[in-house]
């Protein structure tokens, strides 16, 4: 196969979602290997950024996407009329506890916060950002929460270790 | 006329304590208990006055603060080496400090490219985001809007009016006001909206009224510098 590079930009290019390499290796068969398919990856990556055109090679949620560039942000909301998504600060202070506490109990989190956390929390299951993982085995069993690949997408980044780290607190 | 603003838009008891300490300019590690107790409780008061739903953890954070207080009013026995000689604030500090870190955290994340308002991707639709609409809080806050609203009534002065006849005064008479103000003058000062009025009523509706009209999105306010004078205008030009 001589034109992998071609076919992996053209199976990113069409996808709605985020392209995992498996996924990518998936479509390509045997032929290639999944190293191979991340050199490509790269080599496509890197010509998008050398070029600085209006379309980045992104790593998103463990995949790849083409995303836009900040810079032409006014312009694209000027043609799709897009209402962006929109969390208020009690949201966001709540999703940042249970990104940076995963996986966390309700209580946690309120713990945390200083207030109910109910209606906010039910927000953000709603907007697929958080969801249940599990629970936990003390009495009462009660539910964790964690953030979603969602989340991941919205926030534009690859994996959570990509967020910039927690200031750290003293014991 | 019972009018009800949501909790929601409060980001808690700790947030209104640590604005109290920036405001203050106060060494979050050495607080004057005494002084913020009674500016807490302040803000309390004029919160439960205004018909918020005020949240159960206010109270127990006032009482927090008072139990905190009394503590440190009494003397603390020099002879005996107790374990507990600990900073009766400690506790709230450490609290305080770790809502402080995910406060940031928050507005970091809020600083991330994110989708569908500073990247694009295709097929990205915006349908399943339309969310509730969110009050927009984010110019200026909640507190600083009480703030002036207290300084407001303060300013109204305690000159008790002989009451003939209980003011009828309505919001959506006094939204109209607004509007019609804001049509031929463009843009007003929160003190020029709330600075005339000399009856306590007048203010709470035209406080109301504006917060009503900011839910709407039909109006924003506006705020230069912290602590600056908060600037009205219409949402929409024209």
């Amino acid at each position: 196969m001589d034109n992998v590079k071609a076919i992996v930009e053209a199976l990113i290019f069409v996808s709605d979602l985020p392209v995992s390499i498996d996924k990518i290796k998936e479509v390509l068969g045997e032929e290639v290997d999944k190293k191979e398919i991340a050199e490509v990856l790269a080599t496509i990556k890197q010509e998008y950024e050398v070029r600085r055109g209006g379309v980045f090679l992104k790593e998103i949620a463990g995949g790849y996407q083409f995303r836009t560039g900040e810079d032409v942000a006014p312009w694209i909301k000027k043609m799709k009329a897009i209402k962006p998504l929109t969390l208020s600060p009690a949201a966001m202070e709540t999703l940042a506890v249970v990104v940076y506490r995963q996986p966390i109990m309700k209580s946690d989190i309120e713990q945390v916060r200083g207030v109910d956390v109910s209606g906010v929390l039910r927000g953000l299951l709603e907007k697929n950002l958080v969801r249940m993982v599990g629970r936990k085995d003390v009495p009462g069993r009660p539910i964790i929460y964690g953030t979603t690949r969602k989340f991941l997408e919205v926030f534009n980044l690859r994996d959570l270790t990509d967020l910039p780290s927690l200031k750290e607190i003293e014991e | 006329m019972a009018y009800e603003i949501k909790l929601d838009i409060f980001e808690g008891p700790l947030d209104l304590l640590l604005y109290l300490i920036k405001k203050n300019e106060i060494d979050i590690y050495d607080i004057p208990i005494a002084l913020i107790t009674e500016q807490y409780l302040e803000h309390v008061e004029i919160m439960k006055s205004l018909n918020l739903d005020l949240a159960g953890e206010y109270l127990v954070l006032a009482a927090t603060l008072l139990h905190i207080k009394s503590k440190m009013l009494l003397p603390v026995p020099e002879d005996e080496e107790s374990d507990d000689d600990e900073d009766p604030r400690e506790m709230l500090v450490r609290q305080l400090l770790e809502y402080q870190a995910f406060k940031e955290a928050a507005l970091n994340l809020d600083k991330m490219s994110v989708l569908g308002r500073d990247v694009f991707s295709r097929g990205y639709s915006p349908k399943e985001e339309e969310g509730e609409e969110e009050i927009p809080i984010r110019e200026v806050g909640i507190f600083e809007l009480v703030e002036a609203f207290r300084n407001a009534v303060s300013e109204a002065g305690n000159e008790e009016l002989m009451e003939i006849d209980a003011e009828k005064i309505s919001l959506s008479e006094t939204i109209n006001q607004i509007m019609d103000e804001l049509n031929t003058k463009k843009m007003l000062s929160f003190t020029d909206l709330l600075g005339g009025l000399e009856s306590k009523t007048r203010i709470i509706y035209t406080f109301l009224a504006i917060l009503e009209l900011m839910k709407m999105r039909v109006i924003r306010a506006y705020q230069a510098v912290s602590y600056g004078p908060i600037r009205i205008c219409l949402a929409v030009g024209e």
